[in-house]
């Protein structure tokens, strides 16, 4: 917990303090939350919104408190608190803890594979040669809960085109650092490490999709995939690849680990889709943290008009 | 009347069951005030975890009474049935409730059929509401008068206690991502209380109990 003296010690002072500020902030919410559920009242965005803007530390950068559709950002504290990175721990409120302190620097990118122009990038390379712009996309995990994240980086589109794909190539295939020592979780022999994900390359080349160095302003912290991770926004969050260390243009799907865990459960395209239930649950609605009662989900997250065009012909249904 | 009082003490192993049962309600509350990541991000989702936990915990214990009766003659532990399965009850009904409000209030309403669909859509839902029934069913008939009005049928009708234990683990297998490891554990432990009721296990086992302590009290008198 953020509260014991040795990380206060180790996290810096602004990031343990911006810890207990939403902690305090969102308590009271919680709280009301309880008195005003007993009264049927409703509990909206607007509570949750004044408290992200009260655990907004100055180092922290937004350029709006909302995103396209007028939700509001999820604070900071949550996004960096409540994570699903199996290669740390299988329980959310414990990745930030295991996670303080992993290494992102030296950090190296290859990008390979059908490509005619191979680059390996460094993280420094990737923060600098590429224009980092802010991006405040929803975030829809397949448990079926969601945040609005301000992320920053750039299209995935732009290292591809620096690496220039052959005409072979027909996927984009994404690799995790693979580093037991580091990634405790990866001991697991329940998952088949390293994480694996993948794009059809016309949905690489989307502009949504997003290589992400920071968020809030600041660089990644571990816990987010730190330094440098996939954002794909219409799709279930697994497909946002985390930490990642190799980037590859090959001609076959690619199989990722969740698709191997259980395919029956996840697929390879895995977009946000509240017609198509997951095997086990529902995902006709998801809450968004930091609200009491559900909402529903929006096909492609909310980003039809953008992706919808990728897909079409196609049966989603079959193509989970 | 002096009778009657002494009857009425409570044990210590009975104290500490209840103590022990309250446990998890505690530490959800104090925790949820102590503001718990988890409780604090995803309230719903934790307390449902939490509360699932603790009726599933207290139903193999309730469950246990028996077997370590016939394993151990710790007749103590029969009286400790009732109360076990009544704590999981209370916790599976905290579960279920705020199943309901979690999968039923969107967008700012009520919405029955969400409900509906959450709880018999899903198969893992599914067997969780039958063994939530038969606890309820249970928990119902859990009084003197209903042992009176019942006769042999209560005892035929608590035997379904055993079919609320395989409903809550397959609930909570089929609930799981990939990891399987917690749940087949419950699995296991259910299994071996199972096969030490089947009447010819029980039997052997208790003749065994009786004939080792019998050779015990032999050799310690002899000697």
């Amino acid at each position: 917990m953020a509260t014991k003296i040795n990380s206060s010690e180790i996290t810096p002072e602004h990031i343990y303090l911006s810890r207990r500020k939403f902690m305090i902030g969102i308590g009271s919410l919680a709280a009301s939350a309880a008195v005003l559920s007993a009264c049927g009242n409703q509990f909206g965005s607007t509570a949750s919104g004044s408290n992200a803007q009260a655990a907004l530390p100055d180092d922290l950068k937004v350029s709006a408190t909302t995103d396209e559709l007028g939700d509001e950002l999820t604070p900071f504290g949550a996004v960096t608190s409540y994570n699903n990175f199996y290669e740390f721990t299988t329980t959310k409120e414990g990745v930030a803890g295991l996670a303080e302190g992993f290494k992102t620097s030296p950090w190296q990118v290859e990008v390979g594979g059908l490509v005619n122009n191979p680059k390996t990038f460094d993280i420094d390379d990737l923060r600098t040669k590429f224009a980092q712009e802010e991006r405040i996309y929803r975030l829809r995990c397949v448990e079926a809960w969601s945040m609005v994240i301000p992320w920053l980086g750039f299209s995935l589109s732009e290292i591809l085109k620096e690496v220039e794909p052959t005409a072979q190539a027909k996927y984009v295939r994404f690799e995790t650092l693979y580093d037991p020592d580091r990634l405790p979780g990866q001991s697991s022999r329940w998952y088949n490490w390293p994480y694996i994900e993948g794009l059809r390359l016309d949905e690489a080349m989307n502009p949504l999709a997003t290589m992400a160095t920071g968020l809030y302003g600041k660089h990644l912290l571990p816990q987010n995939g730190a330094p440098f991770r996939l954002v794909v926004p219409w799709k279930y969050g697994f497909k946002s690849i985390k930490s990642i260390v190799k980037i590859e243009l090959v001609d076959k799907m690619p199989v990722s680990l969740w698709m191997a865990a259980a395919p029956n459960e996840y697929g390879f395209y895995a977009n946000v889709n509240p017609d198509v239930p997951h095997p086990r649950w529902s995902q006709a609605t998801e809450r968004r943290i930091g609200e009491f009662g559900r909402r529903d989900t929006l096909p492609f997250n909310g980003y039809g008009d953008e992706v919808a065009y990728l897909y079409e012909g196609m049966n989603l249904r079959a193509n989970f | 009347m002096a009778k009657r009082k002494a009857k009425n003490r409570w044990t210590p192993l009975q104290i500490i069951t209840h103590l022990g049962a309250l446990f998890p309600l505690v530490w959800l509350a104090w925790d949820f005030w102590q503001g718990q990541t988890a409780l604090l991000i995803n309230p719903f989702q934790e307390a449902t975890f939490r509360t699932g936990k603790a009726a599933i915990i207290l139903l193999m214990l309730s469950l246990a009474c028996t077997p370590i009766n016939t394993v151990f003659g710790f007749k103590q532990v029969l009286a400790l049935r009732k109360p076990l399965g009544l704590y999981a009850f209370m916790y599976a009904a905290i579960h279920f409730s705020i199943f309901i409000v979690d999968n039923g209030l969107v967008s700012n309403s009520l919405n029955l059929w969400a409900v509906y669909e959450a709880t018999f859509e899903k198969r893992y839902a599914l067997v969780g509401f039958a063994a939530f029934v038969v606890l309820l069913t249970l928990a119902i008939t859990s009084n003197q008068w209903s042992m009176r009005t019942l006769r042999k049928n209560w005892k035929r009708l608590h035997r379904f206690v055993y079919a609320a234990g395989v409903l809550a683990v397959i609930h909570f297998v089929w609930l799981v991502k990939s990891d399987i490891r917690e749940p087949l554990i419950y699995g296991a432990l259910l299994t071996i209380m199972l096969v030490l009721r089947i009447p010819a296990v029980r039997k052997w086992v208790v003749n065994t109990r009786q004939n080792l302590s019998r050779r015990r009290q032999a050799a310690t008198s002899s000697s």
